[in-house]
């Protein structure tokens, strides 16, 4: 559902179209909101006794725990909502260390005038990711901020899992010889916002990558136990960040092939036409995985069966002892470059 | 891609780079005009394909890098005025003035916008009667097309709260003052697709002649680069100056003809300072006297701007061909792209940038 005019209210609200400051005062708006739109789409035993902390039995293993926050512009995008990057955001940083994702927290900061229905519609979709990906949103919080100081909606979301005994996975662990995998394509999101932000269009849409990495990795985790050592989700800096972030980590050097990088050719064309590189543009639902060499292949097989990857899904680099900390690509040409880290966002260029 | 991957097939890439290397009997300096095709030799990793066969010296056409200090200082004073939304490509962001960047400006309020074009501005002058629309109008002959519509458009619709602040840069003028310096090693020159698919290359010839230099028109992927070596190599092996056109999917002689009457009207030829550089006669474009209404230096009082350099930025020299940027002794030390002491650290483009990103020189290059 991605037109917030679709969403109904399962409980007529009192008064009010739009987000007032009233909704943040902890009086009867603040009870509404969560009475007609948080419970009815995240209700579940611990959110729904509304007490001060959420009580939660874990199951045996350790707890791996996380929090992130979505600022993203605009709420909507081809391909997911704000509400979605929020879920899955925080389920895939859970899962990239191997933990299974039992729980979530959300809090929103709300923008006075932002319209019921919006809100609504987003709800829904966190509901609905939630459910994919099978964690419960037990506890939250809603603030409220005057017109002017916040871009609608910022959501923070929080995510507790467990991580069953003999799973070891971490930034650290990558060895040479390791080969680096992808689930799919790259660039997918990075572009589908830019293209929607700045207005550019392009003759076929592209679509946000978003989605939950849970089972992927499950797959990952059963197929070749063992034989995984990091796991990442390239989200901003995209897959470069992640590289570099790894090969200081684990005191490596790592060999990319450019050509090798699966790309659409939607995001190639777009990133072309404006100056950008793919791997430096973000992904919400792609991981990175780097495995022992023997079991590179079964690897690839079940991220190109499973629905959470795909054929796309490829090898891309290998872990090497020469130029530790450093990310070389071979280009389209056969010669070399090293990817340098980027500074921040990435600047269309001029011509 | 159609008409991207074909052009950067690799057999093909590897047969054109023997072909250069068996022909050329010494390493020809050759100098690629423009920052985008130096972009792309740096990122593909042309350079080493070619061995000892040719030298490729970076030449001054990345826009960013030679937009004069003056100008950005005036750039960074308009784009303060609370009345004012600053319109400007993305590169030009981090590109330091003498005391600040526009980064700096809008985190201090400045409303600054990263534009895809100055006709997007002109949309922002439309939507926001009240305020001053101002596009900061850069660049090479590519660019200009765009930006003289955009003038040209504010003035047929009399739209008023738009202005342009213009800086535009000619590269025949910048052709001419680098075969006059005494220190000109370059003995053919690439020139930049792009440009020449807005001028043509009618304009090419006389330098050509009157300097005994070959100019291969030359596109910017990788077998587009190769091609247009090839072409200028087998030249200087056989004695020749002529202009030659490697890029003929893209360009003609005449070039479009429409756009440069557009661009007549709009600008007039001006004496401009490269940065860097140094003040080159009639190498710049300025709004006409027709258009002067919508001139952002008159519209807003931006004089009396002592502009200031970092003493140790070598960018001129490195603009001009006669320093690599790692034999820079500030490069990679107290000069990154996070503290860009000179404008060719900032852009894509920029010489010192695209070695900087490669990992050229900071450590010596990785060959895999």
């Amino acid at each position: 559902m991605d037109d917030p005019a679709e969403w109904v209210c399962p409980l007529p609200l009192r008064d009010y179209p739009s987000v007032v400051l009233g909704h943040g005062g902890g009086g009867l708006l603040s009870a509404e909101l969560i009475e007609h739109i948080f419970l009815p789409a995240f209700g579940n035993p611990a959110l729904d006794a509304l007490g001060d902390a959420a009580v939660l039995t874990p199951p045996p293993g350790r707890l791996a725990f996380t929090t992130d926050s979505f600022v993203v512009r605009p709420l909507f995008f081809p391909g997911g909502s704000i509400g979605d990057l929020a879920v899955n955001g925080s389920v895939n940083d859970l899962a990239m260390r191997g933990a299974r994702p039992l729980w979530l927290s959300a809090g929103f900061i709300l923008e006075e005038g932002l319209p019921l229905r919006s809100l609504g519609a987003i709800v829904a979709r966190m509901a609905s990711a939630a459910r994919a990906a099978g964690v419960q949103i037990v506890t939250g919080d809603t603030k409220v901020v005057e017109r002017g100081h916040g871009d609608g909606l910022y959501i923070n979301t929080a995510g507790i899992g467990v991580v069953p005994p003999g799973i070891e996975i971490g930034p650290d662990r990558a060895r040479p010889g390791d080969i680096i995998l992808v689930s799919g394509t790259i660039g997918d999101h990075g572009m589908a916002v830019m293209s929607v932000r700045e207005g550019l269009e392009f003759d076929s849409p592209i679509e946000s990558d978003c989605r939950p990495l849970a089972g992927l990795v499950q797959a990952l985790l059963d197929r070749v136990p063992g034989a995984v050592r990091v796991l990442r989700d390239p989200t901003r800096g995209g897959v470069a960040a992640v590289l570099h972030e790894i090969a200081a980590k684990s005191g490596v050097g790592i060999d990319l092939s450019e050509p090798a990088v699966p790309v659409s050719e939607p995001v190639r064309s777009a990133c072309e036409l404006l100056g950008l590189d793919p791997l430096h543009v973000a992904n919400e639902g792609k991981l990175v995985a780097i495995v022992a060499r023997e079991r590179a292949e079964e690897a690839l097989a079940v991220l190109r069966e499973h629905p959470a990857g795909g054929p796309a899904a490829a090898i891309i680099a290998v872990v090497t002892d020469q130029h530790p900390g450093r990310l070389v690509a071979r280009t389209a040409i056969g010669a070399s470059r090293v990817i340098a880290p980027a500074l921040g966002e990435q600047l269309p260029r001029i011509c | 891609m159609k008409y991207l991957a074909e052009f950067r097939d690799a057999p093909a890439a590897r047969a054109l780079a023997a072909e250069i290397r068996n022909s050329a009997s010494r390493p020809w300096p050759i100098m690629e005009v423009c920052g985008g095709q130096t972009h792309s030799i740096i990122r593909n990793g042309i350079d080493q394909l070619l061995g000892d066969a040719v030298e490729l010296i970076h030449g001054p056409g990345c826009p960013v890098c030679v937009t004069p200090l003056e100008m950005i200082d005036k750039a960074l004073a308009i784009a303060a005025r609370p009345e004012v939304i600053f319109c400007s490509f993305g590169d030009m962001l981090r590109v330091p003035g003498s005391e600040s960047d526009l980064f700096r400006v809008k985190s201090e309020g400045g409303d600054i916008r990263v534009v895809y074009s100055p006709l997007d501005a002109l949309d922002l002058a439309r939507k926001n009667p009240a305020r001053q629309v101002v596009f900061f109008g850069i660049g090479f002959e590519t660019t200009a097309p765009a930006n003289a519509m955009a003038v040209h458009l504010a003035a047929r619709h009399g739209i008023t709260n738009f202005s342009m602040l213009v800086s535009h840069v000619l590269v025949p003028p910048a052709l001419e003052a680098i075969l006059d310096s005494p220190r000109c090693r370059v003995k053919a020159f690439l020139a930049a697709g792009h440009v020449c698919c807005v001028m043509g290359f009618w304009q090419y010839p006389p330098i050509a002649a009157r300097w005994r230099v070959p100019i291969v028109v030359t596109g910017f992927e990788p077998l587009d680069l190769l091609e247009g070596i090839r072409r200028a190599v087998r030249q200087l092996e056989a004695g020749e100056a002529r202009v030659e056109n490697a890029y003929e999917r893209a360009v003609t002689f005449d070039g479009n003809r429409p756009a440069q009457a557009l661009l007549d009207d709009v600008f007039d030829v001006t004496d401009r300072t490269w940065r860097g550089i140094g003040s080159i006669p009639r190498s710049g474009w300025r709004l006409s006297a027709r258009y002067q209404a919508w001139d952002a230096e008159a519209r807003f009082d931006v004089g009396g701007i002592a502009t200031k350099e970092p003493a140790n930025c070598r960018a001129g020299e490195v603009l001009q061909g006669t320093l690599k940027p790692y034999q820079c002794p500030a490069f990679g030390t107290q000069c990154t792209p996070r503290t860009p002491l000179g404008a060719t650290m900032v852009s894509a483009e920029g010489a010192c940038a695209a070695y900087y990103h490669a990992g050229r020189g900071v450590e010596p290059a990785v060959h895999g």
